[in-house]
Formats: structure tokens, C-alpha cells, sequence
């Protein structure tokens, strides 16, 4: 009985390690879309233009775009999920150096911010280009 | 015995006449060659540029995932996998050889908006001129203006890989009798929004929007009572949104939201654009802000319908 509840334990604790990758890659990418939703507005000239709010959603896109590690998030045994393309497994070097070429440009983004509409439409524009760039062969459409 | 002579002959007479008329039907038609030479002499190739993104020439004709300048580089060899085969978009570099570098505009325009190659063969309609059939000839004429600026590339793209009966050029004909017209799929009034008419040009003609985004029949023509509302894709098996109003399209989505999406990527919701369309979208990015908001007006004017596919 001991040993049956030890057992239990570990699978329970080795679960919490081992989260899913496929939800956590999905949480990881909704969380760009949410930072993406704070700056879109500004960018349109929806809201007016505001230095402070533009430099915070920039550094919370940095830090959860430094999360993204391929290897981590993408196991070819955890499979493609619900959007993800065979691709990915496939072309396994150009999708590792797309990932590091949007942490890398999301990082300088974050180091200097837009100090205007301007600046912060071609950042969006960047970051965009980064997006649609790996989903054109990597995500499989919904 | 005289009985069988007689049905003999009237067979052989019945499949003469038979072959005379798919002959005749099938026959290969150019456009009116006093028309293209008062506008081929017109041509502009700085208006070109932005007519050469908003036809996507470069999604197919450049090299597969080539970026930045070397996407005016157009040596051909994007494979269309479908139904009916595999095509493979040609080198239409100014390469004398290999590309189109020796075409005259007769010969231009004719591939571009009657779908007839140079000697005179149909072209396959995986090139889309049954969309820039719809196109203004003086737009022709600025892009093989543009196109004429263009970098020579050496090399031949493979051909096409088609079964019977679809490697039978002269049988599209027929499927041009069909399908090729040069009529607006949308019909509006002279004075509808000039916004919604400009829009209706650049996604019916140069845009070729519908011929992903409309369902198409068993011969494959398009739809067009079910203009926009989505479609199988043609390549593998995914599907292409549906643009109308209609349930599961972008009724949700402003003229503003559509505009943007065309320029950034970015949907409403800031979930990216993917696919296909990702390329089609840097192409759009690159056009005047007023093309993006006349094609945004247009979609919004188009009657709804529920997903095509």
C-alpha cells in the first residue's frame, strides 16, 4: 500500500514537471497575441500613443518570446497538436533559426522601444513578419 | 453488308465533323491586336511595380521561399500540386532563352489575359488569366513595362506533370468556352462607391482573390455563385477562409480590421496570418494604403454565404 501511494506521488509530482508541451507552446503563443493586442490599438491610432504602455507590452512579449525554446516546447513525440505542421520535424533547422531570429528581433525592440507611431508600426510590421513568416510552413490551418 | 458499309461511313463522316468541331472550338484566340499596340506603346514601368505585387507574380515565379530583392527574380519552379497534376511555374525572367526576355507585349498580353502562349498553345489555367482576363490592358502594359527592368536568370523551370486527358493542351479550348470571361463577377452600378469599384478590380483581376478563396466545380472553374465563400485548398488538405459575410466568414471583421490584416498580418484578434496567404500578404503590404482599403470596401460589399466548402 506504502509502495502504491509512493508510486502514486511520483507520477503525480513527474506529471507537474512534464507539462504538456503542445498546451504549453499554445499558452506561450496566446500570450504574443495578447502583447501583440496591447500595441495593435496604438499602432492603428486607435489609442493615442503612450511611451510607457508601448515599452511594458514590448517587455512582456521579450520575456515570455525568450521562453520559446524549440526543443522544449516542440518534441517530435509530443506530435504536431491541433495546428502544428509535420513541417516543423521536417525542416527542423530553418524552424530553430526562425524561432531565433523573432527572439532575437523582439529583444532589440524591447532594448529601444518606438518613440512614436511611426517606429512602433514598422516594429509591428517586424514582429508580424517574424509571425507570418514561420506559420506559413509551419502551422497547419485551423 | 451494304447496311454496315452505309453505318461505316456515316460513322467515320459523324467523327470528322466531330474533330472539325472540337477543332474549331478549340481553337486558341487572340486578343485584338490594334488594341494592344496603342497601349503597349504606353506602358509606364514605375505604375508597373505596384501592379507586378498586386497580381503576386512573385509567389509563384520566384524562387520557392526566396526573400527581399531576390523575389524580382523570377526563374520559375513553385510546384502546384492538385487534382489534375502537378504544375510548375515556368522562368518568366528576361532571360532570352529560358525566360520571356524575347516577348513582344502581343505576346504578353496574350498569356496574361487570353491564357495563349506565343506559338500559339493554350496555357494552363494554374496560371490565373482567367482572373487577369478582368485586368485594364494599359495595367498589362505597365507591368511588362516593370517586368522588363527585371533581371535575365538562366535556367528551365521541369514541366508540368499531367495525366489524359489533362495533357492535352488543345481540350482547354473548351474549358475556356466555359470558364474565361472578362465580365466582373460582381455586378454593381456605374455609380457604386468608387471605393468598392476599385476594390473589385484588384481582387477580380490582378489580385486573382477568387481563385483560392471560391469553391470550384468537378472541371475545375470556378463557382461564381459562391464567389469568396472559401474553398478546399488546392494543394494538400487544408482550406481556404471564407471572405463574405456569410456564416464562418468575416462578417465580424470591419473594413479597418480587413485593411489592416492585409498590411501587418495581424487578425483582429492579433492571431497571425499563415499559409498560403502569408506570402500573398507581404505582396499586399507593399501596395499604396488606398488599394488595401478599396479591396477592405469591396469585401464588404459582396453577398454573404456560408463556408464553400
Amino acid at each position: 500500500m506504502k509502495k502504491l501511494l509512493l508510486t502514486a506521488c511520483f507520477v503525480a509530482v513527474a506529471g507537474l514537471a512534464h507539462a504538456d508541451p503542445v498546451a504549453d507552446r499554445e499558452a506561450l503563443m496566446k500570450s504574443f497575441g495578447r502583447s501583440m493586442g496591447e500595441l495593435g490599438p496604438i499602432a492603428k491610432g486607435e489609442k493615442a500613443f503612450d511611451a510607457a504602455a508601448v515599452q511594458t507590452a514590448l517587455a512582456t512579449l521579450n520575456e515570455n518570446a525568450q521562453k520559446f525554446d524549440p526543443a522544449v516546447l516542440f518534441p517530435e513525440s509530443a506530435g504536431p497538436g491541433e495546428s502544428g505542421s509535420p513541417n516543423i520535424w521536417t525542416n527542423w533547422a530553418d524552424f530553430e533559426a526562425r524561432a531565433t531570429k523573432f527572439k532575437t528581433d523582439v529583444a532589440a525592440a524591447a532594448a529601444a522601444p518606438p518613440a512614436d507611431v511611426a517606429a512602433l508600426q514598422a516594429t509591428m510590421g517586424m514582429i508580424g513578419g517574424n509571425c507570418g513568416g514561420c506559420h506559413e510552413n509551419f502551422r497547419v490551418k485551423k | 453488308m451494304k447496311l454496315l458499309k452505309a453505318l461505316g461511313l456515316g460513322a467515320v463522316v459523324v467523327g470528322a465533323v466531330g474533330l472539325a468541331g472540337f477543332w474549331f472550338l478549340t481553337e486558341p484566340k487572340r486578343l485584338d491586336a490594334a488594341v494592344l499596340a496603342s497601349a503597349g506603346a504606353a506602358g509606364d514601368a514605375s505604375r508597373g511595380e505596384r501592379i507586378f505585387w498586386a497580381g503576386g507574380c512573385a509567389s509563384c515565379h520566384a524562387k520557392p521561399d526566396a526573400e527581399g530583392d531576390a523575389r524580382l527574380e523570377l526563374p520559375g519552379g513553385v510546384a502546384l500540386k492538385t487534382a489534375f497534376g502537378t504544375f510548375v511555374a515556368p522562368n518568366i525572367s528576361q532571360d532570352a532563352v529560358d525566360g520571356i526576355g524575347k516577348w513582344s507585349f502581343d505576346d504578353f498580353a496574350n498569356a496574361m489575359m487570353a491564357g495563349v502562349a506565343p506559338d500559339g498553345s493554350h496555357l494552363y489555367p494554374a496560371f490565373p488569366y482567367t482572373s487577369y482576363a478582368r485586368m485594364k490592358v494599359e495595367d498589362v502594359a505597365d507591368l511588362y513595362a516593370f517586368m522588363k527592368t527585371l533581371p535575365a536568370v538562366a535556367g528551365r523551370a521541369p514541366g508540368h506533370e499531367l495525366g489524359f486527358p489533362f495533357n492535352i493542351r488543345r481540350g482547354l479550348g473548351l474549358w475556356k468556352l466555359l470558364y474565361l470571361s472578362s465580365d466582373p463577377v460582381i455586378a454593381l452600378p456605374a455609380d457604386a462607391d468608387p471605393k468598392v469599384l476599385a476594390g473589385r478590380y484588384l481582387v477580380e483581376g490582378p489580385g486573382h482573390c477568387g481563385e483560392c478563396h471560391t469553391p470550384r466545380d468537378l472541371t475545375g472553374g470556378s463557382r461564381k455563385g459562391l464567389w469568396l465563400s472559401g474553398a478546399v485548398a488546392a494543394e494538400g488538405d487544408g482550406k481556404v477562409p471564407n471572405l463574405t459575410g456569410g456564416e464562418g466568414g468575416l462578417g465580424g471583421w470591419s473594413a479597418g480590421d480587413i485593411a489592416y490584416y492585409l498590411e501587418s498580418g495581424f487578425t483582429p484578434d492579433y492571431d497571425s496570418v499563415g499559409g498560403a496567404m502569408a506570402d500573398v500578404q507581404r505582396n499586399m503590404a507593399r501596395l499604396p494604403a488606398a488599394d488595401r482599403e478599396a479591396i477592405a470596401a469591396y469585401v464588404k460589399a459582396i453577398p454573404p454565404h456560408p463556408n464553400g466548402y
